[in-house]
């Protein structure tokens, strides 16, 4: 018996139980859509949090004070160690071979004020290359300068929250004076607005000073908080880390055996942290999802098994009339496969469609990626075979002398 | 005792046994059949049920294997054939009617001719459809191609069914109590049917415990115990369609 033969045989045995057929299938349509959908809500949070993370700088690195462990194994916060330098910077800025920007970085919260409106927020003490780490743009205005930065300059560029908030009435902050805390400081360039990253966090609620102004004016210390520079390619980042460690440990003269008392981190690292986590959870949605697909593979067998008793008569006179075990096996595989290949189908159609539906209802970031079409497809088809296997086989092995005169 | 035979044998049996073992008791349901069958004979077998009869048929239908003996179809030897080889010899050799009819459910009746064919890769589908309706149109339903087997009568199920055993050309048809669903007329038509194709030189093997159906067949063979009791050729074949004309009409037909 040929291929067209047994199909046309499946087609009319599904049509002959339309409706269970159809609930047949039902377990599979949900198993695929779900985890059709479950993979593509995934990988959508998956690459925003990426791209989130890639905007947040340039192949950056952050060099942070003390080492992972302070002594006696206690962690410390990096506000508390004092190990990172102006120095370091210097040093860094000069000798490290595989960074195209450094920028020292110091920080102080405090209220910003002009006129009668005040913001809460903090500046951050940073060097001109700054810009070029955290990819920012000034939009108006320009940046401060290397002048600035050797006067230590009352100037600041702001963000488009600091404008929005300090100027509603929509005057043209350039060249105004703005007050933090006490400390009257210019305004000489407005950043180019970047909006919310994927944490929730509000990029645009920044404002930019001077390292120099911030260490000396307003918090009073020589270390740094920490050193933010950028490598020149993705692929070098590792080892710019090294180049970097390697000049910080001549620097803090630090003998062979003893731990870094700094710590550096790469934006990969970040991003493969914050990753992992949604790789877990994806994996996590897809198991349940799986479950639910094996479930509908139960489903089949157990109305392949229904469905092969209930034709014992009709196997019975196929095999009287020439059908040969393997006849019989095709056509109840091909039933079972066709049962679980269309419900394949319809679960692809529904899953993209319940991922577009929480893209556009939820306003979640989904990325239907081919190889999970094809993985959840591949899966049901699998799922037909595997569970269509025992009950054709039960088929095939029918005594046609009983088969034909079962009542 | 055994008819002179001047054809071609299509069904050779000698000294065919068969045991069943249930449990640990042996149950010998033929113990020692021979005879010959030649082409173009309408042989009616007859005996009591646990005379062996069905064991017989499904021998003779190549559904099951002797225990001993040889058995010959058409001169080919089936006893030592594995399970497929016995499936294609049957597609091609054998066309089985069934006392029940055994039609697929909710299928036209040309679907249920085609069968057979569908298990022979030789024939293709237009090929395959010409000779399901040729076959239909032989058993008096060219009108009724496209009908359900759930849109007809039993007697009309049964010409389906014979329709379906005529398609593949077999070398011997093979009927089990063939009328004994069907009320008298209508058994009386399909025995017709049966006597036409044994005129047009079918061979045919009838099996029934109906002793009536003996006489409108060319030859009998008694079965009792597992053993030939008696073997006789009929020379006075009564003629089916006579009996059929002095039947009263059945109203609801």
């Amino acid at each position: 018996m040929n291929f067209t033969n047994l199909f046309k045989i499946a087609i009319k045995a599904i049509n002959n139980n339309k409706m269970r057929s159809f609930l047949t299938m039902l377990g599979i349509i949900i198993g695929v859509a779900s985890v059709i959908t479950m993979l593509a809500i995934g990988q959508g949070s998956k690459q925003s949090i990426k791209q989130n993370i890639a905007e947040m700088g340039s192949n950056m690195i952050m060099i942070n004070p003390g080492a992972d462990r302070g002594p006696g194994g206690a962690r410390m916060s990096a506000d508390e160690m004092q190990t990172l330098t102006l120095t370091d910077y210097e040093t860094i800025r000069d000798q490290a071979k595989y960074l195209t920007a450094v920028s020292p970085s110091v920080s102080s919260g405090g209220q910003l004020i002009y006129g009668n409106n005040n913001y809460q927020s903090s500046v951050s003490g940073v060097s001109e290359g700054y810009l070029t780490i955290r990819q920012l743009k000034v939009e108006s205005g320009e940046m401060f300068s290397e002048a600035d930065i050797k006067a230590s300059a009352k100037v600041c560029v702001i963000g488009k929250t600091i404008v929005d908030n300090l100027f509603p009435g929509g005057v043209d902050p350039i060249g105004q004076v703005i007050r933090f805390n006490k400390m009257p400081v210019r305004v000489v360039g407005v950043l180019k607005s970047k909006g919310y990253n994927s944490m929730g966090m509000d990029q645009d609620d920044i404002v930019l000073m001077p390292y120099t102004t911030v260490m000396k004016r307003i918090l009073a210390q020589t270390h740094l908080q920490g050193i933010y520079a950028s490598a020149i390619t993705e692929e070098m980042t590792p080892v710019a880390i090294d180049d970097v460690t390697q000049i910080l440990r001549a620097n803090h003269k630090l003998r062979n055996g003893e731990e870094d008392d700094f710590s550096i981190r790469s934006q990969e690292e970040i991003s493969s942290m914050m990753t992992s986590t949604m790789s877990m959870l994806t994996l996590l949605l897809a198991c349940v999802a799986g479950i639910s697909l094996v479930v509908g593979g139960i489903g089949i067998m157990n109305i392949m098994y229904v469905s092969v008793t209930e034709r014992t008569r009709e196997i019975g006179l196929r095999m009287s009339v020439g059908a040969r075990g393997i006849d019989i096996l095709s056509q109840f595989l091909i039933e079972a496969i066709m049962i679980s290949v269309t419900g394949g189908l319809i679960g692809v159609f529904l899953g993209v469609g319940l991922s577009m539906a929480v893209k556009v209802l939820a306003q979640w970031p989904i990325a239907i990626e081919a190889w999970t079409v094809l993985l959840a497809f591949v899966v049901c088809t699998i799922t037909g075979v595997f569970f269509g296997w025992y009950p054709a086989r039960k088929a095939a092995n029918l005594d046609p002398i009983e088969a034909i005169r079962y009542e | 005792m055994t008819p002179a035979m001047s054809n071609r044998p299509i069904i050779e049996l000698h000294d065919i046994r068969r045991e069943f073992i249930v449990g640990e008791e042996v149950v010998k349901a033929l113990r020692g059949v021979s005879f010959t069958i030649g082409e173009g004979e309408f042989v009616t077998i007859m005996g009591t049920s646990g005379s062996g009869k069905s064991t017989l048929l499904n021998i003779l239908g190549c559904l099951d294997t002797p225990t001993s003996g040889e058995f010959l179809l058409d001169g080919t030897p089936v006893r030592t054939m594995s399970k497929n080889q016995r499936a294609v010899l049957r597609n091609r050799k054998i066309g089985f009617v069934f006392q029940n009819y055994n039609l697929l459910a909710k299928t036209t009746a040309v679907e249920n001719v085609e069968l057979p064919l569908m298990y022979n890769p030789a024939v293709g589908a237009t090929e395959r459809r010409n000779r399901a309706v040729t076959a239909l149109r032989r058993v008096g339903l060219g009108n009724r191609l496209s009908h359900k087997s759930n849109q007809m009568s039993g007697g009309q199920m049964q010409r389906v069914a014979i329709a379906r055993a005529l398609v593949n050309d077999p070398a011997v048809i093979l009927a089990d109590e063939a009328t004994g669903n069907l009320d008298t007329r209508t058994s009386f038509e399909i025995l017709v049917l049966f006597q036409e194709l044994h005129r047009e030189g079918r061979t045919i093997i009838f099996v029934t415990h109906n002793p009536e159906i003996a006489q409108y067949s060319s030859r009998t063979i008694t079965l009792r115990d597992g053993k030939i009791r008696d073997d006789v050729s009929n020379n006075n074949i009564l003629d089916a369609a006579e009996k059929l004309a002095q039947l009263p009409i059945n109203d609801d037909d």
